[in-house]
């Protein structure tokens, strides 16, 4: 018992430590919330890829209602692009790594959401 | 030398009350801050940690003004305000569908009050005076340099997708973020580099990413922004 409290301070301690004074953020926000607030600037309040930032933008924003193109990715595709950008998976800077802004609960949480836009899952499309 | 004790003293005396009476007139300005300013700006911190206060949040955080303006251009454009963010503050409550794309409810967007240009010269006192956050900033960290505007334009543009969300010039680029092409007469250097950095370190809930600048890049960065700022005389 007084190990395992020992042990959980030893892991926030690290916790912290690895922060380093980056994002104490703790509030529950919902994946619709978080959707709203940090992609709809490019990918649109529809979530169809049209957002206010598109009209000078070299590469279009993906389409999240898109059930074909959104049904070849798997979350673990999605959680990745999100967290670690496009270019980590070959594609355009435009879409930004969120690391550093966003927690990977929430990213989880974005992952859910993209998921109701596209009323589907992975493999479900066609 | 020949320097009376009294003197000194008379001289001393002098430095004090001036020093007194400079503190009084900045206690009335942060007063006037208080009274005038505060329904919209946040003069004591901390900034919000939460969405819903992000799209509520009326006008820019001032608490840590003296570390991030430029004094001049704040005694300039309280007089004579123009806007610098296109999309206003939270643009979630500004844009709606157009016919293609969403676009921007100019009608929605408010103007913001001007000063006379006593009362801006009081006011960027006293904003210079909100220093909160000085743990960010190294100062000097920034060496001015040059880099041509093409090479500029590739890195902000291209290579790191800034472009998606801040405008490079009126009318060109993305309208969620604050324009460009002031920034650099806006803000000092330091800040720059420090909230380029790390722009959740200042505004925990940001809707700027944070872009894993390298401090080359940060530099060269700032170097175009100044660059930027003095094609644009807006
Ligand atoms: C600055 C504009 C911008 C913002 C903000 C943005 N995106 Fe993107 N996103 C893009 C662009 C552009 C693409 C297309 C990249 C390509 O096809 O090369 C894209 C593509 C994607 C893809 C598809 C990747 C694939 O597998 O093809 C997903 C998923 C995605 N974005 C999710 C999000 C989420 C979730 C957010 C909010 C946390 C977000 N984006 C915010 C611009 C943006
Ligand atoms: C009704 C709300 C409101 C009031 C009152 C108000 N402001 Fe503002 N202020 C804003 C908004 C909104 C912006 C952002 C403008 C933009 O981006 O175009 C802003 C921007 C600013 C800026 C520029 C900051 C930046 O980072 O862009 C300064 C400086 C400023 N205000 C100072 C003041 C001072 C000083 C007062 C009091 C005399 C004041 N404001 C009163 C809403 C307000
Ligand atoms: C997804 C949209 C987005 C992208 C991409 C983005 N920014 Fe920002 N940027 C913003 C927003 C929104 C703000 C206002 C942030 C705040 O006050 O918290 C901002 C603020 C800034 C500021 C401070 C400006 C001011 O007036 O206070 C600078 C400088 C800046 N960004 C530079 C950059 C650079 C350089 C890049 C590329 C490496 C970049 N931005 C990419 C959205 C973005």
């Amino acid at each position: 018992m007084k190990k395992a409290i020992t042990r959980n301070l030893i892991v926030t301690a690290l916790g912290l430590f690895v922060l380093g004074g980056q994002i104490t953020v703790s509030a529950e926000e919902t994946g619709e919330a978080l959707y709203k607030t940090y992609c709809s600037q490019c990918h649109g309040i529809k979530g169809d890829g049209m957002g206010v930032n598109v009209r000078d933008m070299a590469v279009q924003p993906r389409d999240h209602t898109d059930r074909v193109a959104m049904s070849s990715r798997s979350d673990a595709d999605l959680f990745k692009v999100v967290k670690e950008g496009g270019q980590a998976i070959s594609k355009s800077v435009l879409m930004p790594a969120w690391a550093g802004a966003i927690s990977d609960d929430e990213i989880n949480s974005l992952v859910k959401h993209m998921r109701v836009l596209c009323q589907c899952q992975h493999g479900s499309g066609s | 030398m020949n320097n009376h004790p009294r003197t000194s003293a008379c001289l001393l005396l002098a430095g004090i009350l001036a020093v007194g009476m400079a503190q009084t007139a900045l206690a009335s300005a942060a007063d006037f801050l208080k009274k005038d300013c505060a329904q919209c700006h946040n003069l004591t911190g901390p900034a919000p940690t939460t969405l819903k206060a992000m799209w509520e949040r009326k006008g820019p955080d001032l608490f840590y003004a003296g570390n991030k303006y430029k004094r001049d251009w704040l005694e300039t454009w309280l007089q004579k305000p123009t806007r610098i963010r296109p999309a206003g503050m939270y643009y979630g409550n500004h844009v709606e569908r157009g016919v293609k794309s969403d676009e921007i409810k100019t009608a929605t967007l408010t103007v913001h009050p001007a000063l006379s240009a006593a009362d801006a010269k009081a006011a960027a006192d006293a904003l210079m005076s909100l220093r909160a956050n000085s743990e960010l900033i190294k100062p000097g960290e920034y060496k001015p340099g040059s880099i041509p505007m093409t090479m500029g334009e590739m890195l902000f543009d291209k290579f790191r997708g800034c472009m998606a969300c801040h405008e490079v010039e009126p009318g060109y680029g993305g309208l969620s973020g604050p324009e460009m092409y002031t920034a650099a007469r806006r803000l000092q250097e330091d800040y720059l580099i420090s909230f380029m950095r790390n722009p959740q370190a200042w505004d925990p809930r940001s809707f700027m990413p944070n872009k894993n600048l390298s401090d080359v890049d940060l530099q060269k960065l700032v170097h175009y922004l100044r660059a930027l700022s003095e094609e644009n005389t807006k």
